[in-house]
């Protein structure tokens, strides 16, 4: 018989998480695995938002791609130019062909600030930054060290962002940064963001915006940027409303790969790959999986998401090969430690259902949820062990499966005392 | 102030979406429109309106400004002369569909 070939598109967190575990799965006799990816620097991306104050630095959070898969997977270092989704072929720009019997699809999504008028105008990289890139974050870092009167705006020009708690821990961070250089009594902090609260989810957005409102930062609302204008230091919003800037934090708009606009079939208008938000197969084909931030789901575009979704869309891949039931396993599950500064963080874990809640995690004596403690802040720094050793690798973590744990909840008003 | 009110018959939600989409009519749509600071619906207006409605009555949902912007043919900054403050949201109400969800 022959071998089955499996294909992942992307060397990040699911694409490499998901070709590990199907290694462990199959023998080499059985299944063939290829990944491409278009580099091979393996990004933490946790870390980012560390890097502008720094606390972590480029070099801690870059690894090489090769490196974090396992022996006898394939890796391709080339750039993809398209999927044929009814031929089951990947095109690289090399003019080489791929055949595949399962593709998964792990190509996350793409800054795109060239789609905001001005954004990457005069200005860029000199008093308009966005830490969502490696260089950007290091570039942030030369900035907020000079940083000594003023008034820093964060912004978030509009969702789908990954990790949609960053710009807010962001925030808080630089308020503290800002206290501790002796410098935020001259400094104005704003946040600006499209949503009508803090964050998208009711209870989380009360309680993160009564952080913002004690931290002294302002919060301004269904502010929807429509242009940028580095030169006189100032955000323009669609309806009218302008905000002056001297620091400019921005996350830009995301979409996603280029290629998947390449590919008939596969993407919508934003380049993300629409997918069934239980077993990650996609409606384009059923041989076509997709997982992380590279799907249309309406989970968040986190690393967490994207661990819970790649046991359910192995475990899928597995089935279809034996031809199966697929399994309706992903319940939306997110789980992600929000830093909020002095040493502190907070936990949040939710689902498509069930809003993050107050308690603890994941049973009632564990990680406190929404409420800020040091224990959570040890978690977040912990984590990056946890990651390059334990996620990327495929192996199983105790305690934390895919679906939502409900035994530490409280469906009570929140405190913000 | 405007002189027709909405009939009563037609349920809506505390921000005023219509709670079932079948109760929707272009009569409708013209006094929500101008209970929410649109006077008048233009041809350009119709065009998106109906093009937020009839993607949520095929797909369940309706599409965020940027998909809008992308697909409608209306470009992103158009959308806002033409429903000011929140263009989906808006445009939403006229259709006589539910309040699109914010994605996280």
């Amino acid at each position: 018989m022959a071998k089955t070939r499996i294909v992942v598109l992307g060397g990040g967190t699911g694409g490499t998480m998901t070709a590990n575990m199907l290694r462990r799965r199959f023998g080499e006799d059985e299944a063939e695995i290829h990944v491409v990816d278009r580099d091979d620097r393996h990004v933490y991306q946790p870390g980012l938002l560390f890097v502008p104050f720094g606390l972590s630095s480029l070099d801690e959070i870059v690894r090489p791609r090769r490196r974090q898969l396992r022996k006898g997977i394939r890796f391709h270092e080339r750039e993809i130019d398209a999927v044929w989704i009814e031929r089951d072929e990947v095109l690289l720009d090399d003019g080489t062909v791929l055949p595949y019997d399962v593709l998964i699809v792990a190509t996350g999504s793409r800054l795109q600030p060239e789609e905001t008028e001005g954004l990457t105008g005069a200005g860029w990289n000199e008093r308009v930054f966005t830490f969502y890139s490696p260089e950007g974050a290091d570039q942030l870092r030369a900035a907020l060290d000079g940083f000594e009167r003023g008034r820093l705006v964060v912004n978030l020009v509009d969702m789908p962002i990954k990790c949609p708690v960053a710009p807010l821990e962001f925030a808080f961070l630089a308020d503290w940064y800002l206290r501790e250089c002796g410098v935020r009594r001259r400094t104005e902090l704003v946040y600006a963001t499209p949503l009508d609260g803090a964050f998208t989810k009711p209870v989380a957005s009360e309680q993160l915006g009564g952080l913002l409102a004690e931290k002294g930062i302002d919060l301004v609302t269904e502010f929807n940027a429509g242009e940028v204008d580095g030169d006189r230091g100032k955000l323009v919003g669609y309806d009218g409303r302008e905000l002056d800037f001297d620091l400019l934090v921005t996350v830009p708009l995301h979409g996603g790969a280029a290629y998947v606009e390449r590919s008939p079939e596969l993407g919508d208008a934003l380049g993300f790959v629409p997918t069934d938000k239980a077993t990650l197969q996609t409606p384009a084909k059923p041989n076509v999986f997709a997982l992380g931030d590279a799907t249309d789901l309406p989970a968040s575009k986190a690393g967490s998401v994207t661990h819970f979704e790649a046991e359910v869309l192995v475990e899928n891949v597995a089935r279809f090969l034996a031809g199966r039931d697929l399994e309706a396993g992903y319940d939306g599950h997110a789980n992600c430690f929000v830093e909020t500064g002095f040493h502190k963080a907070l936990m949040i874990d939710f689902n498509y259902e069930t809003e993050p809640l107050p308690g603890h995690f994941p049973t009632p004596v564990g990680l406190p949820l929404l409420r800020e403690s040091r224990l959570n802040h040890l978690g977040k720094l912990a984590f990056q062990w946890i990651y390059w050793h334990a996620l990327l690798p495929g192996r199983e973590l105790p305690v934390i499966g895919p679906a939502m744990p409900t035994a530490g909840k409280r469906r009570t008003a929140v405190h913000t005392s | 102030m405007s002189t027709t009110m909405i009939p009563e018959s037609v349920q809506v939600d505390a921000e005023g979406f219509l709670t079932d989409p079948r109760q929707w009519s272009e009569d409708l749509a013209e006094q929500i429109a101008r209970e929410n600071g649109v006077p008048d619906l233009t041809e350009r207006h119709w065009l998106v309106v109906r093009f937020m409605r009839e993607r949520y009555l095929s797909t369940g949902n309706a599409p965020s400004i940027r998909a809008l912007g992308k697909e409608s043919g209306v470009p992103v900054k158009e959308l806002y002369q033409l429903f000011p403050k929140g263009p989906a949201k808006l445009a939403a109400k006229i259709g006589g569909i539910p309040k699109p969800k914010g994605c996280i």
